[in-house]
């Protein structure tokens, strides 16, 4: 695609087991042998032998050249969050390292698989402060699941199986490997076994069948239970069995932010997103309901709000893989400690059917007053500006329910995740736990490399689009097709918002002096167009979604906009306001 | 709310003996602001196994989550946790004391012998007097032996064992059995 002026790579296959090969070789072809088919990355002195070796089998490998390393880590994380595999991240010592710090938390909250290799100055220089010499066990050490530090090619292919396999097994989270210079160049007899199994480690704890019969005791004779997903569904692709469970007891679903998508949004028992700026009716009916099952998710503090006043009539059970998660937060009356899909398999055939007619149409009534009072006047096409959820719920039309919904972080990430109209299970990728201003760009890349057949819509605030606006150079480079919609409000807005209710107004340091985005996106050869009139909207809409390729919608909106309704910090689950 | 006492916990942390996991342990307890009172790592007679003990004082809540947090950790075998009547325990002090101050009096003599301590080494200059016991009993000790201008002294971390008599490897074989190792299909 691009003109190289160097040589042309050799185009190699991979030799037999046996021969012997350098620590580079070996791990590119461990990463074939993972199924790997995509590293994000950027090369550096310390990890220039790894990348030498990639030339040549770029035809099994692609590597998308990021612009910034901790884009590569965003991206990573997105590929995996769609395609439920281990994102592969690639950089080098020092500061390739250290710019990864951010994307791995990111994923480490947000347990998501990736498995990251950077390359470190040669062994014997190891602790001399050499030139990008940074402890990156050290300090990657409480950002990832597991670390490990390569220091002999011998060891290369053993240690890549074990990052994939702890990676990618029971609740996932991010694995970095510091691979020494002298490891890459060193010499290894190439051989490959897949990690199934450590000594040390126990994934998937199995069902306790005593404890599934005391939760399906408590799911059928329930009267008002309640259903609250989490990404420990998607992770699980626990979907179908979450569906059965919902329609077999007739019980209604609230997914969480990470969640969202796990089951279908207009699905007459979907009742919305829980938390501090979910819906009304999940909240409010989480204080009356008599039973929450909660599945794959960790009763974040951003969903419980007052934790002393979250759900305390109701019994509790907690389908958890991660034992360290149940009675943290919330003290549960059943817990599983299980795997989402198997602890469900093995509770359906236990669950009676059931009718819970009157109680979900309490939700209905909820839902009633917010979408009179909230989400029908902020969707409206009323008042001079154009508001956010006009837009989202405009593109969720547009695009029938059926794109994938990538979010920055801030107001529109609230207003993306409340009024678009998921139908395809792993559809929506966002920062949640860490909350990370820049995710959304880098992530909308690896969005769309994971699913290059399905549409992508990157949504953005003008705050968090300019902390990884550098992204703009991988898409325009590798012609991504992600549509961005920048929702600029020249506000910082999540924190203006609270600045507007919790601080008298006094907006310090929250407004924004803007570029002119469309220039910078033109400037990457990236086509877009501003609109600020709402009569324009439709139709920037259509003209963005027929485009090939990439495209950037900058829509000026109303600047004081308030994501409403709200559980104020440290308020009850019941207490939300609407305005 | 009722407040929870805080007591002293000993837990008992059994490891792959790989470089870096005692960081991640010690993570576990500075991200919630608790103070580890003593440490002591060794291998443990299964091969490749290693065992930390560490006290804490803390509240049981608290030890609880420590120890889940501590087997999530990939390399963690097993963690438990014991309130001291679970345990035997000891930790050993070394005092340094000036040679000179044995001499003329048997007073050092007699303290050694009240507290169970021996003479290790007399040298010239210094003599070295080593006391297994309780923190109470070393502490005790040291206090009486400050007014012969004590020179050194100190104080491993505890070394414990545990009561129950169920073995590691019975806990582990019990956890190996209640865990699939890859993803359940049934
Ligand atoms: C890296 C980072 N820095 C700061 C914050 C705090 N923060 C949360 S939301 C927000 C405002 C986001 O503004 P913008 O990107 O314009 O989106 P909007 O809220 O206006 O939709 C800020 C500063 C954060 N979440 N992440």
């Amino acid at each position: 695609m691009e003109t190289k002026k160097g040589k042309q790579p050799d185009r190699k296959e991979i030799p037999p087991y046996g021969t012997e090969i350098t620590g580079s070789e070996a791990l590119i072809f461990s990463l074939i042998e993972e199924g790997v088919d995509t590293i994000f990355g950027y090369p550096g002195g310390a990890i220039m032998p790894v990348y030498d070796a990639l030339f040549d089998y770029q035809h099994h490998l692609q590597h998308i050249l990021v612009r910034h390393e901790q884009g590569a880590a965003h991206a990573a994380e997105s590929y995996a969050k769609i395609l439920g595999k281990p994102g592969v991240v690639m950089v080098t010592s020092g500061p390739g390292a250290t710019n990864l710090i951010t994307g791995l938390a990111n994923a480490m909250v947000d347990s998501v698989p990736i498995v990251a290799f950077s390359g470190q100055v040669p062994s014997n220089l190891l602790g001399t402060d050499a030139f990008q010499e940074t402890d990156v066990i050290g300090i990657t050490m409480p950002v990832t699941k597991w670390n490990y530090q390569v220091t002999s090619a011998e060891e290369l292919p053993e240690v890549v199986a074990k990052a994939f396999y702890i990676a990618s097994t029971g609740r996932p989270g991010p694995v970095m490997i510091d691979i020494t210079k002298d490891a890459q160049f060193g010499k290894v007899k190439w051989n490959y076994k897949k990690c199934t199994k450590i000594r040390s480690y126990f994934p998937y704890p199995k069902v306790d069948e005593e404890k599934v019969e005391e939760a399906a005791h408590l799911i059928n004779k329930s009267k008002k239970p309640l259903l609250i997903a989490g990404r420990g569904v998607l992770i699980s692709n626990a979907t179908d069995e979450l569906m059965q469970l919902a329609t077999k007891a007739d019980i209604p679903v609230t997914t969480t932010l990470l969640g969202l998508s796990a089951f279908p949004s207009d699905h007459p028992l979907h009742v919305g997103m829980p938390g501090m700026h979910g819906n009304m009716a999940p909240n409010i009916k989480t204080n009356e309901c008599d039973l929450l099952i909660a599945i794959g998710m960790r009763f974040d503090d951003r969903i419980t709000g007052k934790l002393d006043e979250y759900a305390p009539q109701a019994k509790i059970i907690h389908i958890e893989i991660d034992q360290s998660e149940v009675d943290k937060n919330v003290k549960t009356d059943v817990a599983l400690v299980a795997d989402a899909r198997d602890a469900l398999r093995k509770l359906l055939p236990l669950v009676k059917e059931n009718d819970h007619k009157e109680w979900i149409e309490s939700f209905e009534k909820e839902y009633e007053h917010e979408y009179e009072h909230v989400i029908k006047p902020a969707r409206e096409a009323k008042g001079k500006d154009i508001k956010m959820d006009e837009v989202v719920h405009l593109i969720s039309e547009k695009t029938k329910g059926e794109a994938i919904v990538v979010t920055d972080v801030g107001q529109h990430q609230m207003v993306a995740a409340r009024n678009y109209n998921f139908k395809r299970a792993r559809s929506f990728v966002t920062s949640g736990g860490l909350g990370t201003m820049g995710f959304g760009l880098p992530a909308a890349v690896g969005a769309t490399v994971a699913r290059p057949d399905r549409t992508v819509i990157g949504f953005a605030g003008d705050g968090g689009f300019q902390m990884t606006i550098q992204e703009l150079g991988t898409i325009g480079h590798y012609r991504l097709p992600v549509k961005m919609v920048l929702l600029n409000n020249s506000f910082l807005g999540m924190v203006r918002q609270w600045q507007d209710l919790f601080f008298e107004k006094r907006y310090s340091f929250t407004e924004l002096v803007n570029p002119d985005f469309i220039k910078i996106a033109e400037g990457y050869g990236i086509p877009g167009q501003r609109i600020e009139k709402r009569d324009d909207l439709e139709k920037a809409i259509d003209t963005m979604l027929a485009t090939e390729g990439p495209y950037l919608l900058e829509v000026a909106v109303m600047k004081e906009q308030n994501v409403f309704p709200m559980v104020p910090a440290g308020a009850s689950v019941s207490d939300m306001v609407t305005k | 709310m009722e407040k929870e006492k805080v007591e002293e916990f000993t837990i008992k942390v059994y490891s792959e003996n790989h470089i870096g996991l005692l960081n991640r342990l010690t993570i576990i307890f500075t991200r919630r602001k608790v103070n580890i009172e003593s440490l002591t790592t060794s291998e443990y007679h299964i091969p490749g196994v290693h065992s930390f003990t560490i006290v804490i004082n803390t509240t049981e809540s608290m030890v609880k989550k420590i120890v889940k947090q501590a087997e999530k950790l990939v390399d963690v075998l097993k963690a438990f946790y014991y309130r001291t009547e679970d345990i035997h325990y000891q930790e050993i002090a070394l005092y340094k004391v000036p040679t000179s101050a044995l001499t003329g009096t048997n007073e050092i003599e007699k303290l050694v012998r009240r507290y169970n301590a021996r003479i290790l080494e007399v040298t010239p200059d210094y003599t070295v007097i080593e006391k297994t016991g309780h923190k109470e009993e070393t502490q005790e000790l040291l206090e009486n032996l400050k007014p012969f201008g004590l020179l050194e002294f100190v104080r491993s971390g505890r070394v414990a064992i545990t009561k129950p008599m169920k073995e590691l490897t019975t806990h582990l074989k019990e956890k190996e059995d209640a865990t699939h190792f890859t993803q359940a299909e049934n």
